[in-house]
């Protein structure tokens, strides 16, 4: 009963999100105040039968309701309660419907937190986030119906994917599609702004926020997933350019060149075309990015699906939503106008400079992704495009941005100086080149790998430093009182940028200086990695409660110093008779030691794979630090200030904005 | 600087700075391709010699031998019609099985072996990799195109 429960409330959604996506939008073309007052309760009703759906989803996954197709192939009854909970979007049509509780959540969020902007404004970001629902909703309904039943019910479910059956897959894809569906967000206000023809500071102010929680949950979502890969698939890569990361990668860097462009739109008027189109791109990218994932044309770890009738589907949507963006902003772009100019060395141009290396960077991942789908799919021979591509375009074209990161926000806009901006961060120069020349000595062996690396993340560290002291030093009274005084988006900023910095530590010592061996171990054995030491002290055979395992004890000892046991396991898991790798990892601030288990290599012997990976854990810890910095920024007291007075800041910014 | 010649400099800069990165695009896009091959056309001599690529197939049944080393793996990999000998040197993924679907990345030896550096597996059980289940296809085809012209059993394999 209750699925058909789920099934109804789908569709009063989708008929709520007809009206939300069609009625609003007319009422704020032709004046009708009544047509845009449905905006809000139909995004809140919307939210409620979403929800609805939803809680019978979950419902069904908790008590092994295993006559719901989607339960039957996702679960079983055996499966911990926890990860039955989490396979309600362990596949592709639960995916979907939480793609789409997302969006009802952003929508919902949007009717409650624009009490200050006008009606037409929010009647038509509410209805373009009511026309994406409707797309989402459709396509469940007509292709993926999470709530197919399966008649007669199976006795038991197929299990979800034992590679999911982590705490890290409970929260990676929420927070993920977090990022993903607020760019729709973004994306409304930009459609909606060029709808009205309102593209201004003011515009730029509202959507900012939005923006930048969008981006800081995309940046968790994508750490949780790099991290996930790395404890989970068992072979401590944090990375692999894989198709399903850069799918979400891609949005991610269009992403970062949005939340900057748009802090110039606010500040300066300028960027508006591109901002605009930022926007658009960041949700294209997003869409694309499910598209990708979701419709199974990837030959990936991570494709689930495999039906080509939801990829047509999907493409047709995308196909709608970004040549139909793109048309309109080609009609309407020119009456935008440009904002305040500005000098070739500027904050703006600078600015300018970065975003549009983040953009050439998203293309050539693009590229890269989508090249070997076009040459299979027109049967031109098939290929694919490894890491080294990627490391090979991705480091020339981001390091002369990481650079600018530096000089960026201390020029001034509109214009600046380069001698003036030189001696300025002359003592960020040459402690960022006696860092990058002396310190890889200090860690081991000097590389150019190694050097480069701490050049830039030294550069970005002692620029900040320099940002920070400038801005303290030209104002009065006591040290605490300067530091209270600046604002929490600047110092969003700073620790953002930092966290790029810590990224960049973790990236290049990882990558300089991590031991791998591969060694086939009987008990008793010992061997020596990256100044530790691990004895082998044979496998035990262990039951879970959907799994037998064979556990490997390792002791890891460092100068005769017990340090730590480790127990990596080789896991079967029954159902779908499915072996997994999982590793034992011993993290620290400065290495992890990484062991797992591979085949059995005699009665008693292991093939086992040990690693030494220094600073590893800053490449995840720069991340948070990135999203951290995002939501700082949020927390700003100009948009609560901006709530409040908001009559005030309309007008204030209404003098500068240019009529459509 | 005058406004025209400012937006002269600002779109000549952007210009140069799309050049160079479409000309480090292509460049590492040329030599980073990796081009896929089955095990009928490695025979065919239609693979490059000196140059990484893919192999992919079925992991031949019983051709699975382990060395005293533990580590270092030989098997074959089979299209049905034709099959590779392949060694490597490492851990073998979860899913490695005989009789399943594996893509393998490394070079041909000058003895017709292929050395892996890379052996890819997928993370599901009924999952046959893409490339794989084409190089079976065609090799099944050309089997049924063969048993045809030579009037032999009416099917292909099995």
């Amino acid at each position: 009963m209750l699925p058909e429960i789920g099934h109804f409330s789908l569709i009063v959604a989708l008929l709520i999100a007809l009206v939300q996506g069609v009625l609003p939008i007319a009422g704020a073309a032709r004046g009708n105040a009544r047509w845009m007052a449905l905006a809000r309760p139909a995004a809140q009703g919307q939210f409620v039968f979403v929800a609805i759906a939803f809680a019978c989803l979950a419902y069904a996954f908790i008590n092994n309701d295993f006559s719901v197709l989607y339960v039957a192939s996702n679960s079983n009854s055996a499966l911990p309660i926890q990860y039955r909970f989490a396979a309600v979007w362990g596949g592709h049509e639960g995916s979907l419907l939480l793609w789409t509780m997302m969006l009802s959540v952003w929508s919902l969020a949007v009717t409650l937190f624009s009490r200050h902007l006008p009606d037409a404004m929010v009647a038509r970001v509410l209805g373009v986030m009511g026309l994406v629902s409707l797309g989402f909703l459709l396509f469940m309904l007509l292709a993926s119906n999470p709530f197919d039943r399966l008649l007669p019910a199976a006795d038991d479910g197929r299990d979800l994917n034992p590679i999911l059956q982590d705490p890290g897959m409970v929260i990676h894809p929420p927070m993920l599609y977090m990022g993903y569906v607020g760019f729709s967000v973004a994306f409304a206000f930009a459609i909606a702004a060029l709808l009205s023809g309102q593209l201004d500071a003011t515009w730029a102010r509202w959507s900012r926020p939005w923006t930048t929680v969008a981006w800081a949950f995309l940046t968790l979502g994508i750490a949780l997933g790099s991290g996930w890969s790395y404890y989970v698939l068992g072979w401590g890569g944090w990375w692999f350019w894989d198709p399903v990361e850069n799918a979400s990668f891609m949005p991610w860097l269009v992403g970062t060149a949005l939340i900057h462009s748009l802090a110039v739109t606010e500040k300066r008027g300028s960027f508006r075309s591109w901002t605009v189109l930022l926007a658009i791109f960041a949700f294209s990218l997003s869409l694309l990015g499910t598209f990708l994932v979701r419709s199974g044309v990837l030959t990936s770890v991570h494709a689930f699906a495999t039906d080509p009738r939801r990829g047509i589907f999907i493409l047709g949507f995308l196909a709608i939503v970004i040549g139909g963006s793109l048309a309109l902003f080609a009609w309407r772009a020119p009456k935008v106008g440009l904002g305040g100019s500005f000098d070739l060395v500027s904050r703006e141009s600078l600015l300018l400079s970065n975003n549009v290396l983040l953009v050439v960077a998203a293309g050539s991942v693009l590229l890269g992704t989508l090249y070997p789908l076009f040459l299979d799919a027109l049967d031109l021979g098939k290929i694919s495009v490894g890491p080294p591509y990627f490391d090979s375009v991705f480091v020339p074209l981001m390091a002369p941005a990481i650079f600018l990161m530096g000089v960026g926000p201390i020029a001034r806009w509109k214009h600046a100086g380069i001698p003036e901006l030189a001696i300025r961060l002359r003592w960020a120069f040459v402690i960022s080149l006696l860092s990058a020349a002396l310190m890889p000595f200090a860690i081991g062996k000097w590389t150019p790998l190694v050097s480069f690396g701490l050049l830039l993340a030294t550069w970005l560290f002692a620029s900040t430093i320099v940002n920070l002291g400038e801005r303290l030093k030209n104002q009065q009274g006591p040290w605490r009182d300067r530091l209270a005084r600046q604002p929490y988006s600047y110092y969003g900023m700073l620790l953002a940028h930092i966290g790029v910095g810590v990224f960049i530590v973790g990236v290049t010592l990882v990558k300089g200086y991590e031991v791998e061996k591969d060694v086939r171990m009987e008990a008793g054995d010992t061997v020596s990695v990256g100044g530790y030491t691990f004895r082998f002290d044979g496998a035990t055979q262990v039951r879970g409660p959907n799994y037998a395992a064979a556990r490997g004890t390792l002791r890891v000892s460092r100068d005769g110093r017990e340090v730590r046991t480790l127990y990596p396991e080789k896991r079967l898991y029954t159902v779908q008779q499915m072996p997994t790798t999982e590793a034992a990892i011993d993290t620290g601030f400065t290495r992890d030691l990484y062991v797992s288990m591979g085949e059995p290599a005699g009665t008693t012997a292991w093939a086992m794979r040990i690693q030494y990976k220094p600073f590893v854990d800053w490449i995840w810890g720069g991340c948070v630090l990135m999203a951290m910095g995002g939501l700082l920024a949020v927390a700003d007291r100009r948009y609560r200030l901006g709530r409040r007075n908001h009559v005030k800041a309309a007008d204030l910014a209404g003098a500068s904005s240019v009529p459509p | 600087m005058k406004p025209r010649r400012k937006r002269f400099a600002l779109i000549i800069g952007g210009l140069a700075m799309l050049g160079i990165a479409a000309a480090l695009i292509l460049n590492a896009f040329r030599s980073n391709l990796v081009f896929f091959f089955s095990p009928s056309q490695v025979f065919a001599q239609e693979a490059p010699h000196g140059r990484e690529f893919r192999l992919g197939g079925l992991v031949e049944q019983g051709s699975l031998k382990r060395q005293p080393d533990g580590l270092t793996v030989e098997f074959r990999v089979t299209d049905t019609a034709r099959s590779i000998p392949v060694t490597y040197r490492g851990m073998l993924p979860d899913l490695f099985r005989e009789g399943k679907g594996v893509v393998t990345q490394g070079r041909l030896g000058a003895d017709g072996t292929f050395r892996a550096t890379e052996v890819l597996a997928k993370h599901d059980e009924n999952y046959m990799p893409p490339q794989a289940a084409d190089a079976l296809k065609k090799a099944q085809q050309a089997n049924t195109q063969a048993a045809k012209t030579m009037h032999l059993a009416p099917e292909g394999m099995d």
